[in-house]
């Protein structure tokens, strides 16, 4: 899943993008409304954090702009004004779900989870396809109930599509979900990891649909 | 404590009382003056007529006999038997005499008034003596009645005054509550007031003479408010600045304790360093914000040699990890401003401290006499990004933080400056340089400069 931070304090920018990074998140960080908007522009993203006091405005006038735009990615607030005032101009300007400083880590990564699944329309936030179980809470990989070690880039791409079944990913937009905007993509990496899922997983379970890019398989 | 009212209604109720009562002895000394004067001119006129009827035969007084008849002298007045009349021969027999005259002689001298003192009253006698009849005619007041005539007209006005009295002293009482109505009512309306409330006095009805007294109280209220509304501000942005910090702090001991890798550990080590520094900080310039604020006027004054303070302060400051140094140009040693020195020193140090913060590795913060063709007084300049145009006229806010922002930056450092400058009588000017960098002088605060902020 991946995730945009917007948070001016540089120490907590940094925490959240490394802990969000170890709940199996893949998380880019920014630090200013321009910065944001230039990233949401240009780039997608599952769920956005986001701080209200920035340094160049408010995290409010961002939210409105994305949801100006129809942009439904779901928006976890994060700011140190908690009071019920506060938080009814936020969740009114867009936001899906508010956090006061200080807050768990746990719970952000938690909250976001259920924010993703919120978005995608689906009850649990176990995911299932043929035998195949995902859980994004604890990064665990079942195969017929037995549990699979999957890597944190495979982990990632197997989230991606099993999220909405059924749906083609291009090469690209499984690179979008794997890296982030400041990492360096290595070429032929995306082809690499589909290729040890399918040896962990079998090799009907994730097809290439050729020119187009990969699905979850219809049939063993 | 004394009541207004209890006190006013005394010092009228007293002296209405006086009032009364000198008019009541002057009434009776000058009552009884005047009826001396008028019965003595009674008196002696009845004494010259006896005598002149005597003299006219129309009495007939043999000198010889003893009493012959009651004279026909009777005053039938009130006060009966308020004149006597004796006639005495030459050698000491009584000849005639009134109605109700004592037999006694009335006095002994021969003429002109006296006063004697017959069966335990006192008379006041007026005689004339006719020698060629050989008789001596002696009228007599009893002063008893006199005393009763004047009394009678002292009663007159005493018991009048008597009823008036109180009913003065029921309508002193009634006009000096009604006089006070506008402070009770100012009184009852404090009264009736929550602690709490410091809106100031307005629907009151009140006198002239009370509105200074209720524009000072407002006043007081206002001020007491403006402090209470900063206090409330400061403590909460204080929470509110401290909880980003304390949010970072807490993702970064959950990420070391979350984390197997080392690598990752150790980061989040050094950015829980790095954050409670910056806390600390937060916290030492809230302290330093809310000492400025609490500052009296009074406490505003002293003078400060520039020199001294800038160059300890360039020794605490200078960055020797990064190679940023501060320099302290020798002329200041000379400069003496018109400051509290601990305002200076803190607004001195955020200053050299943003400086500090905002050079590149290497850079050199320069602290320097303004020149002739420039304004202000002293100047702090540095070789960092300088602040963008549009953020300058926002930077001294409290809690901004522009674009160019040191890692520790609490953005209460400017705000703390141009507060204990300000609580001074000076300002300070920010400005980019034209080389880069920026340039912070303390100045004058001039009307002129004042209006252009």
């Amino acid at each position: 899943m991946r995730v945009l931070i917007v948070e001016d304090d540089a120490v907590l920018r940094d925490g959240l993008r490394v802990g969000l990074a170890i709940g199996g998140f893949n998380a880019d960080a920014v630090e200013s409304c321009e910065e944001a908007e230039a990233v949401l522009k240009n780039h997608e993203f599952d769920a956005m954090v986001l701080d209200l006091m920035l340094p160049d405005g408010s995290g409010l006038d961002v939210l409105k702009s994305l949801r100006e735009r129809r942009d439904t990615t779901p928006v976890l607030l994060l700011t140190a004004r908690d009071r019920v005032a506060d938080r009814i101009q936020g969740l009114d300007a867009g936001a899906d779900d508010y956090l006061g400083k200080p807050f768990d880590l746990d719970e952000v990564a938690a909250r976001l989870r259920a924010l993703v699944r919120r978005a995608s329309g689906r009850p649990s936030s176990l995911l299932e396809w043929r035998g195949l179980r995902l859980d994004p809470a604890t990064q665990q990989v079942e195969l017929g109930g037995e549990p699979v070690r999957v890597s944190r880039r495979e982990y990632a791409i197997l989230h991606a599509l099993m999220i909405h079944p059924g749906q083609i990913l291009s090469r690209g937009q499984i690179e979008e979900k794997l890296y982030g905007w400041q990492e360096e993509v290595e070429s032929n990496a995306v082809e690499v990891h589909i290729h040890h899922l399918r040896s962990k997983l079998g090799p009907g379970m994730i097809q290439t649909v050729r020119g187009i890019g990969y699905r979850l398989g219809e049939e063993p | 404590m004394p009541s207004i009212s209890k006190r006013l209604f005394l010092i009228l109720a007293l002296t209405t009382g006086l009032v009364w009562l000198s008019a009541v002895v002057w009434i009776f000394l000058s009552t009884r003056a005047e009826v001396e004067r008028v019965l003595d001119a009674r008196l002696m006129e009845a004494g010259r007529m006896v005598s002149s009827l005597i003299v006219s035969q129309e009495i007939q007084v043999d000198p010889t006999q003893t009493i012959t008849a009651d004279l026909p002298l009777r005053p039938h007045t009130e006060y009966d038997r308020q004149l006597s009349c004796q006639i005495w021969s030459l050698q000491g027999t009584l000849i005639g005499r009134s109605d109700g005259a004592p037999d006694e002689e009335l006095s002994e001298h021969a003429d002109g008034f006296s006063e004697t003192v017959i069966d335990g009253e006192r008379w006041r006698v007026y005689a004339v003596t006719n020698a060629d009849l050989g008789v001596r005619v002696l009228v007599g007041d009893n002063l008893r009645i006199r005393d009763g005539l004047v009394n009678d007209v002292i009663r007159g006005l005493l018991l009048p005054a008597m009823l008036i009295l109180p009913i003065l002293a029921l309508m002193i009482w009634l006009s000096v509550r009604r006089g006070l109505e506008p402070l009770r009512k100012i009184a009852g309306n404090l009264e009736a007031r929550h602690a709490s409330d410091l809106r100031p006095i307005e629907d009151v009805e009140t006198a002239k003479e009370i509105v200074p007294v209720l524009q000072s109280l407002n006043g007081l209220f206002a001020r007491v408010d403006g402090l209470r509304e900063r206090e409330r501000n400061f403590t909460a942005f204080a929470a509110h600045e401290l909880r980003t910090p304390l949010a970072g702090l807490k993702t970064q001991a959950q990420v070391a304790l979350a984390s197997g890798d080392h690598a990752i550990r150790d980061q989040a080590l050094r950015q829980i360093v790095v954050g409670v520094d910056r806390t600390g900080r937060l916290v030492r310039q809230l302290l330093d914000m809310s000492a400025v604020e609490a500052l009296d006027q009074a406490e505003r004054s002293g003078f400060v040699r520039v020199g001294a303070i800038l160059g300890a302060l360039a020794d605490d400051l200078a960055d020797t990890s990064r190679g940023v140094t501060v320099e302290v140009s020798p002329e200041l040693d000379d400069i003496e401003l018109a400051i509290e020195p601990e305002l200076f020193r803190l607004a001195a140090r955020n200053l050299m401290e943003n400086a500090v913060n905002h050079s590149p590795p290497g850079g050199i913060v320069r602290c320097r006499a303004a020149t002739r063709s420039e304004e202000g007084r002293i100047i702090i300049e540095d070789d960092g990004p300088g602040i963008p145009d549009e953020e300058l006229p926002r930077v001294t806010e409290r809690f901004f933080r522009g674009r160019n922002k040191a890692p520790v930056g609490s953005g209460l450092g400017l705000a703390i400056v141009e507060l204990a400058l300000g609580r001074s009588g000076w300002r300070l000017r920010l400005q980019n340089r034209v080389s880069g960098g920026l340039s912070a002088t303390i100045g004058e605060m001039t009307p002129a400069g004042n209006a252009a902020r």
